[in-house]
C-alpha cells in the first residue's frame, strides 16, 4: 500500500463482507422455505426473504466496487484520495441506509418493483451516497495520472449512478414501466458492471503478472468495447414478451448471442496475461479468484445466458427455474468472485501483512464454487422439467412444482455448502492472521 | 494482440462505438414507447382503478413470489394471464369473484403447500388489483405465455 488514503477501502470491504454473510443466510432460509413451505410463513413471508436476499447482494457488490475504487484509484492516479474523511462518512451513510432498508422490509415498508424495492427516502439516500462517491473519486482522478484502468472504471461508475435515476421513473403503463426498468437492471449487470469487472481484472493483472501496462490496457479497451457493443442492444432479449415490438426478437437474438464474446475475451485475457507474465506473485489466492472469476463468469453469464437467450427457446423457458439457474451462476461468477478477488488481493496490503490464510481462502474458493455450480445444475434440471411440463404440456404451475421437489432439496444442500464455503472465505479474510507483519514497501506490487 | 491496433485507437473505438450503439438503442426504445402506448397496450383503458391496482400490486411486493409477464420471483404462479386462466374473458364477474375469494382464503395453512400471506386488502383494493391484472392480460405480448398455465 503506497498511499495512506487507500485505507478507507477497509471500511467498504468489511461492510461488504457483512452484507455478503446476510445475503447467503437469507438465501439458505429461502431455499429452506422451498422444501418446508410452512416455515416462517406467518412471521417472514417468502417475498420479504427474497427481497433481503437480492437487495443484500446488490448492495454488497456495489459496496465492494466503491471499496475497490478507493483502493485502486490512488495507485492508478498516483495521488492521495481527494477526501478520505468524506469516503468514511459516505460509507456510514450507505450502511445506515442499508440497515434501514432491511428493517423496513421486515416491517413491511417497501416498494414493489423487483430489485428496486427501496422506499423513496432510501433511494434518495443512495443517490446522495453515489454523488459523494463520484465527487470524491472524480476529483482524485482529475488531479492525478489518468490511466485506462481508472478512466474505464470511472466511466462505468458514473453510468451506474446515472442509470439508477430510472429507478425514480415508475409509469402507470406496466409495459412502459418494464421497458425502462431494464435500463437499470440490464444496463447495469450486462452493461456497465462488465466495465467495472474488466477494469478491476486489468488492474489485478497489471499488479500480479507484471505484464506491461500498455498491453493490458489495450486489451481492456477491446474487452469493454465488446461488452457494450453487444450488451446495449442485447437488452433486446428482455423485450421479447412484455408488449414491445416484434423486431426486438431479431435484435435480441443477434446481440445477446454475441454477449458471450466479451466474457470469452476476459477468460483469454486473464490466462494469457498470467502465462505471458510468468511472475511468481505471492498472493496465489488472489490469482485463483481472478482466473476463477473470468471462467465462472463465462459459464454463468455467457453459456447459461446463451442457453435461453434465443427467442424461440425463451418463449418456453422465460420465467422458469432456468432463469433462476442463470441468475445465480452469473452473479456469482462475474461479480461475487470479482469482489472476492480484489478483497483477497488488497487486504494483505491494507493490513500490512503477508498474504495470509491462503490455504483456507483457496479451500473456500473450491468449496463455494463447486457448490454454486451444483446449485446451478439442479436448478437447470428443475427448469428443463418445468419448461416441458408447464410450457409444452400445459400442466398447472403448482403441480409442476411438486414434480421438481427433489431438485429443490438438492439446491438446499448446495446452499448449505455455499454457506460453509463462504464462512471459510470470510474467516480467511477477516480474522487476524498469525503471520509476521511486513515492513512497508517490502511487498510492493509490480507496476 | 496485434501491433497494428494502438491503445488510443482502441480507446476511440470504445467511446465512438458506445455512443453509436447507445443512440440506436435510445431511438428504438422511443419507438417502442410509442408502440406500447398506441398499439400493444390499452392506454385508453388505463383507468384510475387500474393505476391504483398497480400500486396495490407494488405495495405488497407480489413480484417477489409471483412472476408478471415472466419477470419476478419463480416461487408462485405467473399472473400476467391469471385473468384468462380464471375464465375472465367469458365470465368477467365469475373470474373477479373467484380471484377475490382466493385472496380472502389465504393463507391456506395446508401442511407442505406454499403459503400466500393474508394481505388484508379492502374490497376496493381487491377490485383495483383485479382491474390491474385484467388490464395486464390484454397487453399484446407476442402470444406469450405459450398456454394458460402461464
Amino acid at each position: 500500500m503506497k498511499y495512506q488514503s487507500q485505507k478507507v477501502a477497509l471500511y467498504y470491504i468489511y461492510g461488504a463482507l457483512t452484507l455478503f454473510a446476510a445475503q447467503i443466510l437469507f438465501g439458505v432460509v429461502a431455499g429452506t422455505v422451498y422444501v418446508f413451505p410452512n416455515v416462517l410463513s406467518e412471521l417472514l413471508p417468502f417475498n420479504v426473504i427474497r427481497m433481503i436476499h437480492t437487495n443484500a447482494l446488490i448492495v454488497w457488490l456495489l459496496m465492494g466496487y466503491f471499496g475497490a475504487a478507493y483502493y485502486l484509484l490512488p495507485e492508478e492516479c498516483e495521488t492521495e484520495l481527494h477526501s478520505p474523511k468524506m469516503a468514511i462518512i459516505q460509507f456510514w451513510l450507505f450502511m445506515a441506509a442499508t440497515a434501514a432498508a432491511v428493517v423496513g422490509y421486515i416491517l413491511g415498508y417497501h416498494e414493489g418493483r423487483e430489485f428496486l424495492e427501496q422506499p423513496l427516502p432510501i433511494k434518495v439516500g443512495i443517490v446522495v451516497v453515489a454523488l459523494m462517491f463520484l465527487y470524491n473519486t472524480t476529483l482524485t482522478l482529475l488531479k492525478g495520472r489518468k490511466t485506462a484502468v481508472s478512466n474505464v472504471l470511472m466511466v462505468a461508475l458514473w453510468f451506474v449512478a446515472l442509470l439508477f435515476l430510472f429507478a425514480f421513473y415508475n409509469p402507470s403503463n406496466l409495459a412502459v414501466d418494464k421497458m425502462y426498468w431494464w435500463y437499470v437492471v440490464h444496463l447495469w449487470v450486462e452493461g456497465v458492471w462488465e466495465l467495472i469487472m474488466a477494469s478491476i481484472l486489468a488492474f489485478l493483472m497489471i499488479k500480479m503478472t507484471g505484464v506491461d501496462r500498455e498491453v493490458v490496457e489495450k486489451w481492456l479497451y477491446v474487452m469493454v468495447s465488446l461488452s457494450l457493443f453487444t450488451g446495449i442492444l442485447g437488452t433486446g432479449h428482455h423485450y421479447y414478451w412484455i408488449g414491445t415490438p416484434g423486431y426486438w426478437q431479431w435484435i435480441g437474438n443477434v446481440f445477446s448471442t454475441l454477449e458471450v464474446v466479451p466474457f470469452f475475451a476476459m477468460v483469454v485475457f486473464c490466462f494469457y496475461m498470467v502465462w505471458k507474465g510468468g511472475r511468481d506473485h505471492p498472493n496465489k489466492a488472489a490469482l485463483l479468484w481472478s482466473l476463477g472469476c473470468s471462467v465462472m463468469a463465462f459459464f454463468g453469464a455467457g453459456v447459461w445466458g446463451f442457453m435461453h437467450t434465443l427467442s424461440s427457446i425463451n418463449y418456453y423457458t422465460h420465467g422458469t427455474q432456468i432463469t433462476a439457474a442463470h441468475g445465480h451462476l452469473a452473479f456469482y461468477g462475474a461479480y461475487v468472485m470479482l469482489n472476492l478477488a480484489i478483497f483477497t488481493y488488497a487486504l494483505p496490503y491494507l493490513r500490512g501483512r503477508e498474504p495470509y490464510n491462503q490455504q483456507l481462502n483457496m479451500w473456500g474458493f473450491w468449496i463455494t464454487t463447486s457448490a454454486m455450480a451444483f446449485m446451478t445444475f439442479t436448478l437447470t434440471f428443475a427448469g428443463v422439467v418445468q419448461t416441458h411440463l408447464q410450457r409444452v404440456l400445459g400442466m398447472n404451475y403448482m403441480e409442476v412444482q411438486d414434480q421438481v421437489a427433489l431438485f429443490y432439496w438438492m439446491r438446499l444442500g448446495a446452499g448449505v455448502v455455499v454457506l460453509i464455503g463462504v464462512t471459510m472465505i470470510i474467516w480467511s479474510l477477516v480474522v487476524a492472521p498469525r503471520g509476521p507483519r511486513v515492513t512497508a514497501g517490502a511487498r510492493l506490487p509490480a507496476e | 494482440m496485434s501491433e497494428r491496433l494502438t491503445k488510443s485507437a482502441a480507446r476511440n473505438i470504445f467511446y465512438g462505438g458506445t455512443i453509436f450503439f447507445l443512440v440506436i438503442f435510445i431511438g428504438l426504445t422511443l419507438h417502442s414507447h410509442n408502440y406500447i402506448v398506441n398499439e400493444s397496450s390499452n392506454q385508453d383503458q388505463l383507468t384510475p382503478s387500474v393505476v391504483a391496482g398497480k400500486h396495490v400490486w407494488e405495495r405488497n411486493s407480489c413480484i417477489n413470489c409471483h412472476t408478471l409477464l415472466g419477470e419476478g420471483a419463480y416461487f408462485a404462479p405467473e399472473l400476467g394471464n391469471v385473468w384468462v386462466r380464471y375464465g375472465g374473458q367469458d365470465d368477467p364477474e365469475g373470474a373477479r369473484d373467484m380471484l377475490k375469494a382466493w385472496m380472502a382464503a389465504q393463507p391456506t395453512g395446508i401442511e407442505g403447500r406454499r403459503q400466500m400471506p393474508q394481505f388484508n386488502l379492502t374490497d376496493q383494493e381487491l377490485d383495483e388489483l383485479v382491474d390491474f391484472l385484467k388490464w395486464t392480460s390484454e397487453i399484446d405480448t407476442q402470444n406469450w405465455p405459450p398456454n394458460e398455465a402461464g
